[in-house]
């Protein structure tokens, strides 16, 4: 947001200014009325560790951030890249494996990761797309270079506040909107609605597709975002007992009897998706379901199976896949990267943990990994044990000294850590919704910044121009 | 419409309702002790025991309470925990049916009724207290109209809107002849008539359905039991009358499947065509002929076919529990020594049947 003279860049001038008139009071008065209408709205997520399920809100901090428009081409340029290659990475890996008969990536990496999905071999998805929806984590660096710091493409969640934080902020700082230009962000859903009806299966007789948003239920932490995503695109929204397979094919039971259903966004896992085929205990999912997807009556976004690309082991190979797939140079860099499968890596992050951050393969929300710096002795040694049990399973990364940026915490403005994650769809052709989730870590220091463990969120602004 | 969310939007509707009842009935009672100033307690707390036996909660109280005095009744019907019935537990119910429905109800619809929620979920008993027991029921009355209100002016009157409706009328219906059973006593023709009590208990009984002023239009003079009962359960035009309510339940019915009137296509169809057949073709000196307890009976326990029919015909989720009328809300009659028989209420809710499941996420 400052240069490191202190002087305000060009494209957060008139921001500052609109700030600069308020006095504190009336700052103070617009957060909090802010967080009451978060709260009035529903707008919460569900805490796991506390067995009462309470709602809390989404910490929602009003300073914004701002992209300018020449800094956002360069990240859609990237992502467009990298979603790319992971889409090709996924067709070949259930193909031919050409990557890994050339030895690009070694064979036991994909072969035996968890969420690799050898019944789906040969299986060909409908258009071809594994990843409809993903979820990219950027960071930038202190000399302000963008790095990927994983790819979520299983379900990414979180774009609902992304959406009504810019809804929160539109009635704060109106005039600001008008005077800056600011792309907006509301097509998000209507542009999802058009990927899940591009990849629809077959619909019934002259049907228009039957496109519903599969959820595993009111208790689940992003069932807000469900709720949501299904009411702005006008689709239903269901449980695994609402859905029943019948020759193959899927039907919702509605109070007029089944009906058909032709494409499915999915925000449960694989694992849970269907107990005829995955983990047996799952009341979520629909038994039969991966027959009739099989049977290519019914589309899943994403597809199954796309876990294996977003692993935190195969991330370090995506600068590779980009290279052979696309014979191109990766736009935006990979945080280097540490492997345990790797000898010389894990001696190397045994030895340095206390300067590292050490992530679980499979995790994700923060769990199951260790920031060296910010751990004691014991936590340290602790991690270390694990990751010497499991090597393949964890890898290593530089504690990257995460850009940050002014917010607004206990009455003034503090730099905070950030990241950003945009949202990348895939279907007749790829869309970015201009801006993303930048989450921010709250408490003073902190490096994490998901929900989870005290993280809030920001608002996203992309510029028509670059000041 | 998915099955689940036509059971959402019927339990959401049913439990707003029976929450404003409640607190309607416990606010008329407070102000009828007022005009008795010189009760023993005793008596007093006798008072309380028709209002048990109007909310359907009088066997489940004795377990907890062994003499029914204010607090005891207060605490039980608008905050008690285990009272699957109590202000707080219906608002909660309805504010989770709704959770499970928000992409279906109107934005407006749900930030009214989270806004009930919230303001009710740290209130204590204390706190009631201090604002006034009479401005606390105000509070959930007002949110139960407004939030009727604004379902009426943002939802799309469609299948959705229908299935609100019917859970609405259904609850109203219930409740109605519930306040008249519960005051048999004070109804029925007897020696002692024209005591001083008898018109205020009268007045008290109206009021708890908000029928007072409508009344009053229409029975200018003294108010007598039998126009009472009359209005109550007979009434064309007055909103919270038996027969108003079925007929508004009919027809919501009929608008769901499309079906002509007169005509059914399904049992609950056929229950409810039959049982406004019969609140027609009636008179108030059938009712007092045949006594009122009989004939409340039999009519809550047709209200609760119909209910029971309709989650068989539309919300059952599978086609075993389609078949086995087991898996229906199941309301036996509870009768018991201490409280007289009153059918219990119907409460089950698919949605909060499963949820334990679902938690495994």
């Amino acid at each position: 947001m400052f240069t490191p003279d202190g002087n305000p860049r060009p494209h957060y001038k008139a921001l500052l200014e609109r700030i600069e008139d308020m006095d504190r009071e009336e700052f103070d008065e617009r957060r909090a009325a802010v967080d009451n209408s978060f709260l009035r709205q529903g707008i919460t997520f569900t805490v796991y560790s506390d067995d009462r399920g309470t709602e809390r809100i989404f910490p929602f901090d009003l300073l914004p951030r701002i992209i300018p428009d020449k800094e956002w081409r360069h990240l859609e340029a990237g992502l467009t890249q990298r979603i790319t290659a992971l889409n090709l990475f996924l067709h070949d890996i259930y193909h031919d494996q050409r990557i890994l008969k050339e030895g690009i990536i070694p064979a036991d990496y994909i072969l035996g990761a968890k969420h690799f999905r050898p019944e789906f071999m040969h299986f060909n998805v409908p258009k071809d797309i594994y990843i409809h929806v993903c979820g990219s984590d950027l960071i930038r660096d202190k000399d302000g270079t963008y790095y990927v710091l994983e790819d979520n493409g299983r379900c990414p969640s979180g774009v609902s506040y992304l959406l009504e934080n810019r809804q929160a902020l539109k009635r704060i700082f109106p005039a600001a909107f008008e005077k800056i230009g600011v792309r907006p962000v509301d097509d998000y859903c209507e542009e999802l609605r058009n990927v899940l009806t591009y990849v629809a299966a077959p619909p019934e007789r002259g049907n228009r597709p039957t496109v519903v948003l599969l959820t595993p239920g009111v208790y689940n932490s992003a069932y807000f975002e469900h709720s949501f995503l299904a009411r702005q695109m006008g689709i239903e929204i269901v449980e695994g007992r609402d859905l029943v397979v019948k020759d193959k094919k899927v039907y919702m039971r509605t109070t007029k009897g089944l009906q058909k259903v032709d494409s499915i966004y999915r925000r449960i896992d694989d694992d849970f998706l269907d107990p005829q085929v995955f983990r047996k205990d799952s009341v979520l999912g629909v038994p039969g379901l991966v027959d009739a997807y099989r049977a290519g009556n019914v589309s899943l976004a994403n597809s199954i199976g796309t876990g294996a690309a977003d692993d935190k082991a195969i991330y370090y190979f995506v600068p590779k896949m980009i290279k052979f797939y696309l014979d191109q140079e990766p736009i935006l860099p990979n945080v280097p990267t540490y492997l345990g499968a790797n000898s010389s890596d894990l001696k190397y992050m045994l030895e340095n943990t206390e300067n590292m951050v050490i992530k679980a393969a499979n995790e994700s929300g923060g769990y199951g990994m260790i920031v060296g710096s910010k751990a004691t002795k014991e936590e340290i040694e602790d991690f270390r044990d694990k990751v010497k049990a499991d090597p393949r399973n964890y890898i290593g990364q530089p504690i990257v000294s995460l850009s940050r940026h002014p917010s607004y915490t206990d009455g003034h403005f503090e730099g905070r850590h950030i990241d950003l994650r945009p949202y990348i769809l895939y279907g007749e052709k790829i869309t970015i919704v201009p801006g993303g989730l930048t989450r921010v870590a709250l408490r003073k220091g902190s490096l994490v910044v998901n929900s989870s463990q005290g993280g809030g969120s920001k608002d996203t602004w992309v510029l028509y121009g670059d000041a | 419409m998915l099955s689940r969310v036509a059971d959402s939007l019927y339990w959401m509707s049913r439990y707003i309702e029976r929450a404003e009842n409640i607190a309607r009935i416990l606010d008329v009672n407070l102000q009828l002790l007022l005009d008795l100033p010189t009760l023993d307690p005793k008596r007093r707390n006798a008072l309380w025991e028709p209002v048990l036996r109007a909310t359907g909660d009088a066997f489940e109280f004795y377990q907890q309470y062994e003499v029914a005095t204010p607090e005891h009744v207060m605490e039980y019907l608008i905050l008690n925990e285990k009272n699957s019935n109590s202000i707080q537990h219906c608002i909660n119910a309805a504010r989770e049916n709704a959770r499970h429905v928000r992409e279906t109800i109107s934005v407006e619809m749900w930030e009214e009724l989270n806004r009930v929620y919230l303001d009710l979920k740290h209130v204590t008993m204390d706190d009631i207290e201090r604002q006034t027991p009479s401005e606390f029921f105000k509070f959930i009355k007002d949110g139960s109209h407004l939030f009727q209100g604004i379902t009426d002016a943002t939802m799309m009157h469609g299948e959705g809107w229908e299935f609100i409706q019917t859970g609405k009328f259904l609850e109203r219906a219930d409740k109605t002849t519930r306040m008249l059973d519960a005051n048999e006593e004070v109804l029925l023709p007897h020696e002692k008539k024209g005591k001083v009590r008898e018109p205020l208990m009268l007045n008290a009984i109206l009021r708890s359905c908000s029928a007072e002023t409508g009344y009053r239009r229409t029975y200018p003079g003294y108010v007598e039991s039998d126009k009472v009962v009359d209005f109550l359960v007979l009434n064309e035009f007055f909103p919270r009358s038996v027969r108003f309510c079925v007929y508004s339940l009919d027809d919501s019915l009929h608008r769901i499947s499309g079906a002509k009137d007169e005509h059914f296509t399904n049992q609950a169809e056929k229950l409810s065509g039959r049982l406004i057949s019969e609140i027609i073709y009636s008179t108030v000196d059938d009712i007092l002929g045949r006594g009122i307890h009989d004939y409340i009976d039999e009519l809550q326990m047709k209200l609760n076919s119909i209910g029971s029919a309709m989650a068989t015909t539309y919300m059952a989720y599978s086609e075993e529990a389609a078949a086995s009328p087991a898996a229906d809300a199941k309301p036996a009659e509870a009768k018991s020594a201490s409280a007289p028989a009153t059918t219990t209420l119907p409460a089950s809710n698919q949605s909060q049947a499963t949820a334990a499941k679902a938690v495994v996420a």
